[in-house]
């Protein structure tokens, strides 16, 4: 029997010789074939007594066995190794760059106002907003403004040639008044005025044009009107979203007794971060107070019954600080190369 | 307001450094905008007498002087300066001293002989530019005392920003006021003794308008000396609140302003005929001003007149024939209460301002002309001496300002600060700023004193009540609101939704001006008659827009010229129209807009892909992108903008929202563009609209597809070949898809070739051959007869 056992490592070798498929097909038939060594033995088994015969089948047939499995297995060898090649064929060179378009982005300023109204949104403040070549009579006089009040002077206010009762607005404070209007008419039929909570970013105009100053600049408005909104609530609100819009407690906020018409008690806002390059170091961002009884009451609202406060915010100046940009003007310029940067 | 700490501390000295009494002006509303030192700092400096000064023996331009410090010794100095001279004192750095930017002295040899310190011109102590010499200092000065003793330099000059509402703050005994309100520190007010009437010279006064001049104090002064030296102590004040020293008499004007906050003005008398009249213009009348303009003023002007003419614009500015010079001797002085009413806009209507129409709109203690004069007169007689007539006082008591009383109920304060303050914690806080108070039921009555103009409501005496309670104090707290949730439809969408999308097709926004160039509206819009801007600040920025595609063609040709070959922006904002009934502000109407445009390679340069420019295609994906799912529809336009041959109408439901096409050859050479972009403009009421999904069943039957290609004349219109094939579509016609467009060879000149793919598809059955079939053969009849087209490949 020990010829089968060569013939079975024959037949092995044989088929690792085999460089391809078809030299392992030829190396079966030499085995397996109708005229292979095995078959040949199989033939020849008849020749034998019948205890013989089954003793030398099982030999040949477990050698056959064995000769099949060698067979398998080399043809899976093959196929892997064919799979291989062709993978490494198809390989790429990750490294090149993906192709296609390629995205372009907000404004910074959008990006700040956007900001500004998701988290004024999440305390329920609704965005508004307001025509931008606005009546005299919202810009100032229903802001408790009148004609001549000196504080007509803090602005130097853009008029449209042969028109009185219009300007390009200075400040989005008059959004309050079209808000409030808007507010009361909507639920007039009710006894208690709902909370009235509204965002306004917008475009304002003012004669001024330095590195510090554009003709045209940004504010946003605040307005919440309840029956219990005090001045605390508005430093509240106004140093929650400091700390929210600049993701960082590092941070004060001050509040500094000021004048506007149409806020009194009137504050400035300065924030200082508590490190950074602009560590210590106190920045105006903006202005803020509880609504004066005669800007509620333009407003068709009631001062008596009920009590707000507003604010208006210099996003532009907050754009600056949030991203670092030291010239104003950048914003207006239209430069790709500057604006790319904050995609 | 610019004044100096040291001056400041005559009438109030509370224990703070100068940091800290700045933050307090601060936390007050006087924001102290400014606090430089009055010098810089240098130390060991004193007062010298120069006891010899001769010439060096090895140097011509040099001197060597013995000098007194108050040492004892007199001190071997070498010097350069020409002025150097016996008897002279002058300041002087001894060795060790230090001057400013840090430059020791040392003891030094200088040609052979020692030199034991330096004398200093004002220069070399930084107190101003003057290096013409050694500083001359007064016969008087002291040997030995410390320079920045002597000169005050330890001082620190503030310069405040004042709210409108507070004028009574615009002078050191009101600043002083509300230091000694906040700190608890005791008022030194100036102390003012009447100047006896020492002739009985007068002039009449006539209140012409009592209204607006209810008080008139004026005084005759004789003998003046206008030429008389004025003490240092008065020059280094007004120097140090910025304000140059002129002569003796209108120093002391604007002395007695700084100090009490009266502007005063004085006349020549001998300048003057008959009565003062303070009246209003008549017609015609002009007034020849200090300034050198003549104004001819108008009626709501208030005039200070003699008998014979104007002499000069009540509480804005004198008159230049009226007014004082060095040689005048006999003076009227004016001081008097102007309602703030009547001077508030008179002199920015003329152009200027002055310090004293700076005060009088925003309110003068009507108290005190009569204390400003008699401080003027005092202060006029010990500097030029002369002699003061009586002071003639016109007055009008039944139209002075009143201060009326204001009712404050406490629980209300309590509630709009927020804070927990008790009665006798508010009485307290009101009564330091000398608001009388007093006691009505729950609440209390204050009147404020004459000097306040801001306290006529109960907000007033709140706001007030913060400011002396302290914004720091008062606490930031998480308010409580009722919670309502806000509508969120689907039928529209936010204006960020738009942004973001735009932004991931690849285009940048960016934000220009609302005021442009007047031809960009002539060339883009067709626009001869502009809504202009009455005091624009620069030509390229004088009308309003009312398109916003001209700014990004500007946008597209400032980014070429530094080399950004690509260029993709958009704007969000409004334009600006004519409209009579346009709301809500009438006659304008004022959308919103969303504007784009692209140029240059379609992609950025990169590899494996082919470039090429973008074309109106490409942005009219992008718009059809921002209107998804609804359709639109587009319609050759001709726009001024616009190639006449490549550009449309865009229209949604019927409405047209906006324009797309290809920038006007004339335009594109004419703004140097290079190559042509494509440009769009749309409502954005309209890109932010959107439809509520809807669900229709699917089918589980199997889709037919049959492509069909028909030949049709050239100037037949896509879109006009989909309706007619879908109006001939019976309803399992799902979808009709254009997929190739071809013309060239095989087809005629003249014609082109549309290839369309149908899907077919019902959803109970399948279909039959014959059915589709038919349905094909129908949609090609249609466009036979209707287009007159012919299926491609069926000869003819």
């Amino acid at each position: 029997m020990e010829h089968l056992d060569q013939l079975v490592q024959q037949a092995a070798a044989d088929f690792a010789a085999a460089a391809d498929g078809a030299q392992l097909e030829q190396a079966k038939a030499r085995y397996l074939g109708k005229s292979g060594s095995l078959t040949e033995r199989l033939k020849s088994l008849g020749k034998l007594d019948p205890d013989a015969r089954r003793e030398a089948g099982a030999a040949i047939n477990a050698a056959k066995a064995a000769i099949e499995a060698e067979l398998e297995a080399r043809r899976n060898a093959q196929r892997e190794a064919a799979l291989l090649a062709q993978l490494a064929a198809e390989a790429l060179d990750v490294t090149l760059p993906g192709r296609g378009a390629v995205a372009g982005g907000l404004h910074p300023v959008s990006r700040t106002l956007e900001r500004i109204e998701q988290l004024f949104g999440s305390i329920g403040f609704v965005a508004a907003d307001g025509p931008e070549i606005e009546t005299d009579w919202h810009n100032f006089t229903a802001l408790n403004t009148p004609e001549k009040h000196p504080a007509r002077s803090m602005h130097d206010t853009f008029y449209l040639e042969g028109q009185d009762e219009v300007l390009l607005r200075t400040h989005t404070s008059p959004v309050q008044i079209r808000a409030m209007q808007a507010h009361v008419e909507r639920y007039r039929d009710c006894d208690t005025l709902p909370e009235l909570r509204v965002i306004a970013p917008g475009r304002v105009f003012r004669v001024d044009s330095d590195a510090t100053h554009s003709p045209m600049f940004h504010q946003a408005e605040g307005l919440w009107v309840g029956e219990n909104v005090s001045f605390a609530d508005l430093k509240g609100v106004i140093a929650d979203f400091l700390r929210r819009f600049f993701e960082t407690d590092d941070l004060q906020v001050r509040f500094r007794p000021s004048f506007f018409p149409f806020t009194e008690p009137s504050a400035e806002i300065d924030v200082a971060f508590m490190s950074g390059a602009l560590e210590g170091r106190w920045l105006e961002i903006a202005g803020c107070g509880m609504v004066h009884p005669n800007v509620l009451r333009f407003g068709g609202i009631d001062p008596e019954r009920y009590t707000g406060f507003a604010f208006g915010m210099g996003p532009d100046r907050l754009t600056m600080l949030r991203y670092g940009v030291n010239d104003l003007r950048l914003f207006f310029e239209g430069d790709l190369r500057f604006l790319s940067q904050f995609r | 307001m610019q004044f100096s700490e040291q001056w400041l501390r005559t009438f109030v000295d509370p224990q703070l450094d100068s940091d800290a009494l700045g933050h307090l002006l601060t936390m007050a509303g006087l924001e102290v905008e400014e606090a430089t030192p009055a010098a810089p700092a240098f130390s060991g400096v004193v007062v010298a007498s120069i006891v010899e000064a001769e010439k060096h023996p090895n140097a011509d331009k040099l001197k060597l002087c013995k000098v007194d410090v108050g040492a004892g010794e007199l001190l071997q100095i070498v010097c350069g300066a020409p002025n150097a001279a016996a008897g002279m004192k002058v300041p002087c750095a001894k060795v060790g001293a230090v001057l400013p930017g840090d430059f020791a002295i040392k003891a030094a040899k200088l040609r052979g002989v020692e030199s034991f310190g330096m004398l200093c011109s004002a220069r070399e102590l930084g107190l101003s530019e003057d290096h013409g010499g050694l500083y001359a200092l007064p016969a008087d000065a002291p040997v030995g005392c410390d320079i920045r003793d002597y000169l005050g330099l330890d001082d620190t000059l503030f310069t405040i920003k004042l709210t409108p509402n507070r004028a009574d703050c615009l002078s050191l005994e009101g600043v002083a006021r509300e230091v000694a309100a906040i700190t608890s520190t005791a008022l030194r007010k100036t102390e003012i003794v009447p100047v006896a009437p020492s002739h009985d010279g007068r002039r009449a006064i006539v209140l012409d308008a009592p209204e607006a001049c209810p008080r008139y104090c004026g005084r005759i002064l004789r003998g003046v000396n206008a030429k008389a030296p004025m003490p240092d102590w008065m020059v280094t004040r007004l120097a140090r609140s910025g304000i140059r020293s002129i002569s003796a008499l209108v120093d002391v004007t604007n002395y007695v302003m700084l100090e009490l906050g009266q502007p005063l003005h004085a006349f020549d008398n001998t300048k003057l005929q008959g009565a003062i009249h303070v009246r209003h213009p008549r017609e015609g009348e002009q007034v020849l001003l200090l300034n050198e303009q003549t104004v001819t003023p108008a009626a709501d002007t208030l005039l200070i007149a003699d008998e014979a003419r104007a002499l000069a614009l009540a509480g804005i500015m004198g008159g230049e024939d009226s007014g004082i010079t060095l040689d005048t001797t006999e003076v009227f002085l004016e001081s008097a209460f102007f309602a703030p009413d009547a001077i508030a806009g008179r002199a920015r209507a003329y152009g200027f301002g002055s310090d004293a129409s700076h005060r009088f709109e925003r309110g003068v203690d009507f108290e005190l002309p009569r204390r400003a004069l008699e401080r003027a007169t005092q202060l006029i007689i010990d500097i030029c001496g002369g002699e003061a007539g009586p002071v003639e006082e016109a007055l009008a008591a039944d139209t002075l300002p009143v201060r009326e009383p204001v009712r404050l109920r406490t629980a209300r304060a309590r509630r709009v600060l927020g804070i927990d303050l008790d009665d006798a914690a508010i009485q307290s806080l009101l009564e330091r700023v000398h608001l009388n108070v007093q006691r009505d039921g729950e609440d209390f009555i204050v009147t404020p004193p004459s000097w306040r103009f801001d306290v006529e409501i109960e907000v007033d005496l709140v706001e007030e009540l913060a400011r002396l309670h302290g914004y720091d104090n008062i606490p930031a707290v998480a308010p409580q609101g009722s919670l309502m949730m806000q509508p969120s439809t689907e039928h529209a969408r936010p204006v960020w939704a738009a942004r973001h999308l735009l932004a991931a097709r690849g285009y940048q926004e960016v934000i220009n001006f609302a005021f442009v160039e007047e031809a960009w509206e002539r060339d883009f819009c067709a626009n001869e008659d502009p809504i202009r801007l009455a005091n624009p600040i620069a030509s390229q920025l004088s009308v309003m827009r009312s398109s916003l595609i001209a700014g990004l063609v500007d946008t597209m040709a400032t980014n070429r010229k530094r080399q950004t070959e690509r260029v993709r922006v958009f704007e969000v904002a409004r334009v600006f129209e004519r409209k009579a009934d346009g709301e809500p502000v009438t006659g304008f109407h004022q959308p919103m807009r969303i504007a784009g445009l692209a140029a240059g390679p379609v992609l950025p340069e990169q590899w494996g892909e082919r470039s090429r420019a973008v074309d109106f295609y490409d942005v009219k994906a992008d718009v059809e992108a921002l209107i998804a799912p609804r359709g639109l529809n587009f319609v050759r336009l001709s726009h001024p903008a616009l190639h006449p041959g490549r550009a449309a109408s865009v229209a949604l439901d019927g409405r047209v929202i906006g324009i797309i096409g290809e920038l006007h050859p004339v335009w594109v050479q004419r703004y140097d563009l290079g190559i042509a972009p494509v440009v769009f403009e749309l409502e954005l009421d309209a890109v932010l609209g959107a439809r509520m999904p809807a669900y229709s069943e699917i089918s589980r039957m199997p889709a037919v597809v049959r492509d069909l290609a028909l030949v049709l004349g050239i100037e037949v219109s896509a879109g006009r070949v989909i309706d007619t094939l879908r109006q001939a579509a019976p309803a399992v016609v799902k979808e009709i898809t254009l997929f190739d467009v071809y013309h060239g060879k095989g087809i005629e000149p003249n014609k082109k070739s549309l290839a369309f793919r149908v899907l077919m598809q019902d959803t109970q059955r399948t279909l039959e051959d014959a059915e589709v079939d038919a349905i094909v053969t129908g949609l090609v009849k249609q466009a036979e007869a209707v287009l007159g087209a012919r299926l491609r490949g069926s000869g003819g």
